[in-house]
Order: C-alpha cells, then structure tokens, then sequence
C-alpha cells in the first residue's frame, strides 16, 4: 500500500487526489502500524523547517520511516520540505535534519538572482541530471510548479536528479537508491506531475 | 472562474452574469488544457455575508491539479486555515482586505505572504475618478486604486490582482495605464486582470509591468456572440506569442 506520512503538516489531500486520478489508491497514515504495512512512502512537507522535523519527531513516525526506508529499501518521495528534511540541515532553522543525503538546504542567494523575488513561485522547465525510474516518460521540456525560498545542495553531484534555473542553476530533485526527493509541487503540476508520482507508484 | 448559485459565470462589468457551464467540468477541461493557475472566486459569499463553502472548495480543488487561488468570503484566519489545507495554494481577499487589512498581516505571518493575495477591483466613478470597489463591485470605497495597492503591500499581501471592471468582460485590452502606474510603486508582483482579447494583450500587459496576466471571458466564450467555448492557449503559442521577447 502507497502511505502519505500523516505528521500534521502538509496539503496531503491533493497528493492523494492525484495519486487517485493516476489510478493508485493510497492512505493516510498517522500511525506507527499503517507505516509498517506500506510499501511506498510519501513525506510531505509544507511552511517552517523546523516545524516540520520538530512534527515529525514528535509524531513517533520517524524511527518506523527510517526502518523502513533504511532496512526494508523501501521507496519515500519527500516533496518540498519533505525534500528539505532529508539532508543534514536547513539555513531556515536549528533543526538538524534525517541526514540521508549529505548536504544542506541553503537560501537562494540574493546577490546570484538579482530582480528575482524569493519564494520562487512559478512554473519552471527542469533539466535532467542523470537516468532515473522516477523520471521516466516525463515528456519534452518538463515543466514543474515550485513555491520555496530554500533550495537543497546536495554534496554529491550523483545525487542530483533533475536542476532548474532561478537565476542560477539549483537541484530540483534527488535520488539515490531507494530515496527520493522533489523540491516542486508534483500534486500541482498538471501531467508532468502525475508522470512523477505514476512512476513512484509503479516502482 | 467566478461561482455564482453553484454555477459558473462569467461578467461584463460584474454585471450581466451569463451561465458558462458547471465548474467541476470546467476544472476538468482546465486541467487538460493545462492551466498555469486558476483563481476561483465565490462572488455571492460576501455580498450574502457568508462564509466560504469549504465541501464545496474540496469538491473542486480534488479534481484540480494545478495551482488554485481562492476568494469569496474569507473574514477569519481560521478559515484561511481551512481553506489551504483544502488544498489551495493562495487565499484572495477583497472586501477583509479593505475592512480589516489586519487580517492580511496576520494571514502572511502564519502561512507566508506567498498565501495571500489582495484584489483591487477598480473602475472610475460618476465624476470619472477611479475608486476601489469592494462587494462585487457594488460598494465604492472611496479608496484610490494606488495608496490602496501600497497600504495592501504594506500589511503583507505577496500579490495583488489589479482588476479593472469597467474592462471586465469587454475584448477591449488591459487598462495599460493602470497597471504601469500601480506596477511601478510596487516590489510585489502584479497581475492584470479584466479586458484581454488576444495573446498579444497578455504581452503588452507584462511589457508595461504586470508579472503576470489572468484572464477570463478570453478562455470561456467564442466570439463574436459570447458562445461558451472553453479554450486555453497551448505551450507552443504562448512561448512564440507571449514569451519570445519578453
């Protein structure tokens, strides 16, 4: 069973509404147990870093998600913060992040965007970085709508799956193993979108 | 997409409602069409002085898969709450805005400015000076368009919709001189909204300083007689007509 990670932040609804009209039924999960029965893993995560992991620890989720995702490889897809909250830390907060990427989550920089306006809020192409089966299929210039004012830097450049441009090329998404993560919202990107998620489903 | 008695509607003026069809199919075309965004607006909520509908926000936002800007109603940051977990990305406020530009502060301090977008309905009144209207363009304010539009960036708002009614509806373009007055007080970004009838007005929009452009009549009506005809401009035609030069 695909299970959205329930901690108590996030727009959780249009994740499962568009797994729904890819043809994939998926759940909810609060608890421990649900956890423990899935097969994929989404972790969501919207607003303030910290927020966001002090919800997660808190939730008593955090040590069945990494068992699972570390001993059974099972697949997770972190989107926006969700992504954030899988490297080491955020320049947003005190908050040390789960680490299984090394790298950190930075702030666009100001003096590399010029007129630009943070968050980045938009439509933006993405670029590939490597082969992947979650990018599989997405089609001629895929294009993703992204809402953050902080970007991952992953330390190894084989983790980087898809870059985009905001005044300066940034990691859209990464992967390595059983573990991904996307800095732009699939639920909300029309078909590219559902392209990502129907390829997370079917791994 | 404005929603009016369940159904959807579409103006001249924010007069003369013609019924343009039901909004859950209309989501559905939209979504095909692959729609950058798509604003909803409740337009009997604040006039009825009631609350937004959210069953009704959820059953529309569910077969969305885009971007969804919501407005209609909104008076509390509760409900604002409630409505992004819906699945919204951006709460619009009109009349809160000018009655209670509090709420716009506290809206952004909560979920983030990028959440909260004010609109400016705006048309000249009997003496031929423009005014902000709130109330679907039925109460005049007696607020200038441009002090509104920097009081509004003040309190908080990410974006602000410039919306001309005496345009809405209309084929007749952008109010040019409006957007390039107000766009150029502002650091936040500006959408033009009311009046657009080609591809071509999108551009000029943007060149006299809109960030970006909204449009509604243009998507929903073929004319030259107003038949319902949803339609949406494709990648391609953007990028040749819109985009290249900008």
């Amino acid at each position: 069973m695909l299970v959205i990670a329930d901690y108590g932040v996030g727009n959780l609804a249009s994740v499962k509404n568009m797994l729904k009209k890819a043809g994939f039924e998926s759940v909810l999960a609060s608890d421990a147990v649900t956890i423990e029965s899935a097969s994929k893993i989404i972790l969501p995560g919207i607003g303030a870093f910290d927020h966001c992991m002090q919800q997660f620890n808190a939730s008593g989720l955090r040590e069945v998600v990494t068992r699972k995702v570390m001993e059974d490889k099972t697949p997770l897809l972190g989107i926006c913060v969700g992504l954030q909250m899988l490297m080491e830390n955020s320049e947003e907060g005190i908050e040390p992040g789960l680490g299984w990427f090394a790298g950190k989550t930075i702030k666009f920089k100001k003096d590399k965007i010029g007129e630009l306006k943070i968050p980045h809020m938009g439509w933006t192409n993405v670029r590939l970085e490597k082969k992947s089966d979650l990018t599989e299929n997405l089609g001629d210039q895929p294009r993703f709508y992204f809402v953050h004012s902080y970007h991952v830097q992953p330390e190894n450049k084989s983790d980087e799956l898809l870059s985009a441009n905001y005044g300066y090329d940034f990691t859209a998404a990464i992967s390595r193993d059983n573990i991904y993560g996307a800095q732009f919202h699939p639920e909300k990107s029309h078909k590219y979108g559902m392209k990502i998620l129907e390829n997370f489903a079917r791994l | 997409m404005l929603i009016h008695k369940r159904g959807l509607v579409k103006s001249v003026k924010f007069k003369d409602h013609k019924y343009v069809g039901d909004p859950m199919n209309a989501v559905r075309i939209f979504n095909e069409k692959e729609v950058d965004e798509l604003a909803i607006i409740d337009i009997d909520a604040s006039v009825e002085n009631r609350s937004p509908d959210i069953w009704r926000i959820e059953e529309i936002v569910s077969e969305a898969f885009m971007p969804i800007a919501y407005g209609g109603g909104i008076t509390t940051v509760d409900q604002v709450k409630r409505i992004l977990s819906a699945g919204v990305e951006k709460v619009i406020l009109n009349r809160s805005a000018v009655k209670t530009p509090a709420l716009i502060t506290e809206i952004a301090k909560q979920f983030g400015s990028q959440s909260v977008v004010v609109s400016i309905d705006y048309k000249k009144n009997f003496f031929g000076k423009q005014g902000v209207y709130i109330e679907n363009g039925k109460t005049n304010t007696g607020l200038d368009p441009l002090v509104f539009a920097k009081q509004m960036e003040e309190a908080g708002a990410g974006e602000l919709l410039l919306n001309s009614i005496d345009r809405d509806g209309s084929f007749s373009g952008y109010d040019l001189e409006m957007i390039e007055k107000i766009s150029g007080a502002l650091s936040i970004p500006m959408i033009a909204v009311g009046g657009a009838s080609a591809l071509s007005d999108f551009k000029k929009a943007v060149q006299h300083g809109a960030s970006a452009v909204s449009a509604g009549s243009m998507f929903v009506f073929q004319r030259p007689h107003r038949a319902v005809l949803i339609s949406y401009p494709s990648q391609k035609e953007l990028e040749t007509q819109v985009y290249e030069g900008l």
